[in-house]
């Protein structure tokens, strides 16, 4: 009763509704909403499937298999002639991969004259343990004579077939592992002296052929350089520069050509960057190829248009009135920009800085031609010598046929994703910091 | 006639108050202002006198803004500003190379439309002037001008205990209080205000216009108001502006109950603006 008294009511007193196309606007925001959810979700999938595809290839990188052998440092093998205290050069050139394999010989219990059987022993254990044993050696030679027990590397394939990389059911003779090999595997995993362990040896290894005794270090060093590089020169710079332009320079043609420059140089390619780095700094400048000092130099140029057009974002977006109310009171303009403006500006040119050192990070192509792909073993000791960076590294690895050398590449993605993403961590976290002061 | 109430005593002497007897604190002289190739002042003569208070009123883009910011050289500031005539504060042109800008801002100090307190603490606002300026030679002398500064912007009490929370945490009226006091801290001749109150609510507006008033004993004030009332209530002459012209300029009562130019009459009854 009461609502169509109610009703009679409303149609009598209310005018006619119009059709205003309340109905399609609501239908055309919702159609927009769901346009804006499906481009969400395509990108989340494919940042799902690269990330899936990285970790899962990648997650056995960190990870290496190591065989626990009582070493004998036989010094009939190391030092046959008994020279080494006149000739230095004898531990150095000893045959220490033969006690390695004395020792496995030994612990599978093998008649060392069975010849054909020794022989399958071959690439069982990593060549790495040269270099090992003569570090144990060369810290102690009095180790000499004695055994120990020493955690040497299995090799790349049977670290393979260790995790379970390796198809068994492929015929023997179409792949990289005996059946005796795995048949002695298994032996020592149950013995339990064959095991994983975490793989230090990613983080401090160099370049080198072997995929067991390869890794990231020198290229970590050489990244690790050339971050602090760009970060003592282009912040300063940068940081100067756009003050200069944001709150000194006149308006006038030729500042107005400089910022449209900046702009571009920002869009250049950064193989461009490379060129004019191998041109001016090594043809010209005459400074060492390889060298991660010059890579941060490249490196400089091309983070310097990210660093400035943030800076004078940044600038810019400080209220005007902050500028009034401090020159109003008789501060020069130098002291308010610099007891005003910078510090208010801040978050904003932090941000800036390490999206473009993060930029700066993953950046390969101009490194390239300044010759930072190079098979670089040694740590370098400074900028100026031979050094690689992890994205080349990355690069040079993915070139490598071997499958050990697949899975320590995408290892090395997901250290460099790690890094990258610490540092917009610390970016976001900053301009959260220093927003919220007030 | 001779029977005076102690109301008509205080308005004669604020009549007194109102001659033009005092002295000169600044002059403009045929004052012009171009922005780029849009002139906004045209020969612009106006005396400010120590210890009253000047009101420019008129309607919006009449030019009294740019008038203002010519006082302490805040068009400097704006690359397009150019400035031509002459304009004394006491007697010396402040367009003069020899002026330093910084020193000039010093003696003229300024208070915008927006309450701007630095996003600092309370007690750093204040003491950022004295403190570029030197004005204090060490701690407890600067915090005494802090102190001094907030008493005469009636600020002291509200803000005494929470001098280190940040100024941007005032209300809107109590902001522009502080920004008063961060002026006063400077201990400037002329204070220049640019509609102080367009941004506060009544309450807040009637304790500046009292403040103001206060002010007068110690300072020159110029000030921008768009309120007819408010330039009634504080100012001792009125200027008013119109399309960049100084249409009439007299003591505040002539200005308001017998002014000479229609078009003042017509503004201030409000027929226009």
């Amino acid at each position: 009763m009461t609502d169509i008294s109610l009703d009679t009511l409303a149609s009598s007193a209310a005018r006619p509704r119009r059709d205003i196309g309340i109905k399609k606007r609501y239908a055309a925001e919702r159609r927009f909403r769901l346009y804006g959810v499906l481009a969400i979700a395509v990108g989340l999938a494919f940042l799902g499937v690269m990330l899936t595809s990285i970790v899962s290839k990648g997650y056995t990188a960190f990870w290496q298999t190591t065989v626990t052998l009582p070493i004998h440092f036989d010094e009939k093998i190391i030092d046959p002639s008994n020279k080494r205290a006149t000739d230095p050069n004898v531990l150095v050139t000893a045959n220490y991969p033969k006690l390695a394999e004395a020792a496995l010989i030994e612990k599978l219990g093998i008649d060392p004259s069975d010849r054909a059987t020794v022989r399958k022993l071959k690439g069982f254990l990593s060549d790495g343990s040269r270099v090992q044993l003569r570090a144990i050696v060369a810290a102690d030679p009095s180790v000499i004579g004695t055994t120990r027990d020493v955690d040497i590397l299995a090799a790349a394939n049977l670290d393979s077939a260790y995790k379970g990389q390796i198809d068994l059911n492929v015929p023997e003779s179409r792949r990289k592992v005996s059946d005796q090999q795995v048949e002695w595997m298994n032996k020592l995993k149950a013995e339990g002296v064959m095991a994983e362990h975490f793989n230090t040896g990613l983080f401090s290894y160099g370049a080198s052929s072997r995929p067991e005794t390869s890794g990231v270090g020198v290229a970590l060093i050489g990244s690790i350089y050339m971050m602090v590089i760009v970060l003592l020169l282009a912040l300063p710079i940068g940081v100067a520069a756009s003050i200069y332009l944001e709150e000194f320079a006149k308006k006038s043609r030729f500042t107005d050509l400089i910022e449209v420059n900046i702009n571009n140089l920002a869009a250049v390619p950064s193989i461009v960057f490379g060129l004019l780095g191998l041109a001016v700094f090594i043809n010209f400048l005459g400074l060492p190829r390889s060298a991660s000092f010059v890579g941060g130099l490249v490196l400089t140029l091309m983070t310097l248009p990210t660093i400035i057009i943030a800076t004078r974002a940044a600038l810019a977006a400080v209220p005007p009135s902050i500028r009034s109310a401090a020159l109003g009171l008789g501060a020069s303009k130098m002291q308010m920009v610099f007891q005003h403006i910078l510090p208010l500006a801040a978050p904003g040119i932090l941000t800036g800085t390490i999206i473009g050192l993060a930029r700066a990070l993953g950046e390969t192509a101009p490194l390239l031609l300044i010759g930072m792909v190079a098979f670089v073993a040694d740590y370098p000791k400074t900028p100026f010598d031979p050094a690689t960076a992890l994205p080349v590294q990355i690069y040079m690895w993915a070139n490598e046929a071997e499958r050990a050398f697949v899975e320590r590449m995408s290892g090395a993605i997901i250290i460099l994703l790690i890094f990258l993403m610490a540092m917009n961590i610390v970016a976001i976290v900053l301009r959260r910091r220093f927003e919220r002061r007030w | 006639m001779n029977i005076m109430t102690e109301k008509s005593l205080e308005d004669a002497v604020n009549a007194e108050m109102n001659r033009p007897n005092e002295p000169i604190k600044m002059r403009g002289d045929q004052v012009t202002v171009h922005y780029g190739d849009k002139q906004a002042l045209f020969g612009v003569n106006l005396d400010v006198r120590q210890n009253q208070v000047t009101a420019l009123i008129g309607p919006s883009g009449c030019g009294k803004s740019t008038f203002l910011r010519c006082l302490n050289r805040m068009n400097d500031t704006i690359d397009s500003a150019r400035v031509g005539g002459k304009i004394t504060l006491d007697n010396e042109d402040i367009y003069d190379p020899k002026i330093d800008v910084v020193e000039l801002r010093a003696r003229v100090g300024m208070v915008f439309q927006k309450p701007n307190p630095f996003p600092k603490s309370i007690y750093e606002n204040v003491a950022y002037g004295p403190r570029i300026h030197g004005l204090a030679k060490n701690k407890a002398e600067l915090d005494e001008i802090v102190e001094k500064s907030l008493q005469k912007a009636a600020l002291w009490n509200e803000a005494k205990d929470r001098l280190n929370e940040p100024g941007t945490g005032l209300s809107g009226g109590q902001q522009q209080r502080l920004c008063i006091a961060r002026a006063i801290a400077v201990a400037p001749e002329v204070i220049l205000m640019d509609e102080p109150c367009s941004a506060l609510d009544p309450i807040a507006t009637a304790k500046v216009e009292e403040l103001i008033d206060e002010l007068r004993e110690n300072y020159t004030i110029v000030i921008v108001t768009h309120s007819m009332q408010q330039a009634a209530r504080v100012s001792q002459r009125t200027a008013m502006f119109h399309l960049g012209y100084l249409v009439e300029e007299g003591p505040t009562d002539k200005m308001f109950t017998n002014p000479d130019d229609k078009r003042t009459q017509d503004y201030i009854t409000g027929r226009f603006g």
